[in-house]
């Protein structure tokens, strides 16, 4: 197959390329092994349950934990909705309609599948606090704690960020949920099956994470659900033949489950190794950009970050014309200038990044079939975009002039 | 989003980038306006500079722009067409004109009015510099 122009893909904390090690292993299911899992009777039944079972363990191994506490869900959307709304309904102080119904405690760094979750449950009668993370991007377990109130359900805190890779204080969080009785849920799409998960050491009642994010087909996901010192319940939020122990019913995807579970296995063994590779890419990556040019900076934490994903800014260049100048690399930009809010993103703001640094920020994040080769071609890349866009930029020579941009009276439009 | 070839055009080679120096050096500068419209928080900054002659020509254009590929076309387009134009020859340039020309879809119309906006600005600095009054008003000034 011809391939005029190779691109280069550091958007793997968008999504990853389906291992063809998964697509093999999910094949029989479509077309041979076709039962509906809940089909007791025979054997075509058996086999697609049999299949589901294993990926159960897969996934179970995962994350240290046991079979049984693993539901399917379409994704981590999907995981994080159920058990927000699921928890907060369960354990709601007052019945539906009234108010003062519980409190919940997340952060404003979250993603939308968690906060808009919590901004509905606001609507249904409960209080949200939102935390903000300090200038390094860290949801601390003491800004929890000073958060906490006698009426506090849930708390939902992500282990780490989709945006810029920082990790939260998430084993101390859930120590401290678990001393005062709160229920702790975890967004870890960016974490499991990249990073190490013990769901009794890490002291987590539910988590969520996401096929797609680890090399296996889009669509399905899990969310872990302790089963015992507490054991968790959810009130479902799809019914019906009540799959799933009954926490979401709907016929099971067979082939993408069987998919996910091989996905989960594949991350699993390559553990430790794999980590190490991405870490040091994404290192030459924050250490060499920075030497290239002046007014670049890495957000959020230095260290205390996932290997895969990175954000960097670059000071006095627009993020929507940088992507521009790279388009051999797919990556993206924290930059919304292309949706109609203007906005830059609420993450970096969130962070306290100042708006001509949030509005040229780029994510790279980094997989399983990133090369050192392409991290050399992106560092490369970027710096000649960056210096291209910079003989052009005003505020680079209001910059350079001394000038501080923040006491320009600017004509907002 | 794809953009159109003359957008791609101006990003590659944009036309006229430069100024005419320092934002101090031009303050002094009789024949120079200067405009700069947009925020950073915005997402887009336009910089004109226009060199005007004595009888009110344009000689002279020079653009720097932060902001999306639309907008350093919009205002790389905008210095080629006020060029050798009169001042009042200038205000005529409607932004639906910019937009025209370089194809920009919907959600990028708001960079044609900041080229529009830039060289407004520009030439009301020039005419406040030369103590010219007249009846088009800016719709944006900047000092």
């Amino acid at each position: 197959m011809a391939a005029p122009t190779k691109l280069t893909y550091l958007d793997n904390a968008a999504t990853t390329r389906c291992d063809p090690r998964v697509v093999e292993a999910m094949l029989p299911y479509f077309s041979d092994v076709y039962g509906n899992a809940g089909s007791r009777n025979h054997r075509f039944g058996w086999e697609a349950e049999d299949a589901i079972e294993i990926a159960r363990e897969q996934a179970a191994v995962l994350l240290t934990a046991q079979p049984k506490e693993i539901i399917f869900t379409s994704g981590a959307t999907e995981s994080n909705n159920l058990a927000i709304r699921g928890a907060a309904n369960m354990y709601a102080k007052s019945p539906a309609g009234s108010s003062s119904r519980g409190h919940i405690i997340t952060n404003i760094i979250e993603h939308k599948a968690v906060l808009d979750p919590c901004n509905r449950l606001i609507r249904e009668g409960f209080e949200v606090t939102f935390l903000e993370p300090g200038h390094d991007g860290i949801i601390t377990c003491a800004a929890v704690e000073a958060a906490m109130r006698a009426d506090t359900i849930l708390v939902s805190v992500m282990w780490a960020n989709n945006e810029i890779g920082t990790i939260n204080e998430v084993p101390a969080i859930g120590a401290l949920c678990h001393a005062r009785n709160v229920l702790f849920h975890t967004d870890a799409t960016q974490w499991a099956g990249k990073m190490p998960v013990d769901v009794e050491r890490d002291q987590i009642d539910l988590l969520s994470w996401s096929s797609h994010k680890i090399y296996g087909p889009k669509g399905v996901g899990g969310l872990y659900v302790r089963r015992r010192k507490p054991r968790v319940r959810l009130e479902a939020m799809i019914d019906g033949g009540g799959q799933e122990r009954g926490m979401r019913s709907g016929t099971q995807n067979v082939a993408g489950i069987v998919g996910f579970g091989k996905a989960c296995e594949l991350c699993f063994a390559s553990g430790d190794s794999e980590r190490a590779r991405l870490l040091a890419l994404r290192k030459k990556l924050d250490t060499a950009l920075p030497a290239a040019m002046e007014a670049v900076q890495v957000n959020g934490h230095p260290d205390r970050r996932v290997p895969h994903i990175t954000n960097i800014s670059f000071g006095f260049v627009e993020g929507e014309s940088l992507m521009m100048g790279i388009s051999d690399i797919a990556c993206s930009s924290g930059s919304a200038c292309t949706s109609a809010s203007l906005e830059p993103s609420y993450v970096l703001k969130g962070l306290g990044v100042g708006d001509e640094m949030a509005h040229s920020s780029l994510r790279l994040s980094l997989g399983r079939w990133t090369t050192e080769a392409e991290v050399d071609h992106a560092i490369s890349a970027i710096t000649k975009a960056v210096n291209h866009l910079r003989a052009m930029s005003p505020l680079y020579d209001l910059w350079k002039e001394g000038i501080d941009l923040s006491k320009i009276d600017w004509q907002s439009h | 989003m794809a953009y159109s070839e003359k957008v791609n055009d101006h990003y590659n080679n944009p036309r006229n980038v430069g100024s005419f120096g320092t934002s101090s050096d031009v303050k002094a500068r009789l024949d120079v306006g200067v405009g700069i419209v947009g925020a950073p928080e915005c997402g887009d900054v336009m910089q004109l500079q226009i060199k005007v002659s004595q009888d009110g020509r344009i000689e002279e254009a020079k653009f720097k722009c932060f902001g999306c590929g639309s907008a350093i076309a919009s205002s790389s387009l905008a210095t080629e067409w006020i060029r050798g134009r009169t001042v009042d020859q200038a205000l005529e340039i409607k932004n639906t004109q910019i937009v025209e020309e370089l194809a920009l879809p919907p959600v990028k119309i708001h960079c044609s009015v900041l080229a529009e906006d830039s060289i407004r600005a520009a030439i009301a600095d020039w005419k406040k510099k030369n103590g010219i009054t007249d009846t088009v008003a800016a719709t944006t000034t900047h000092a």
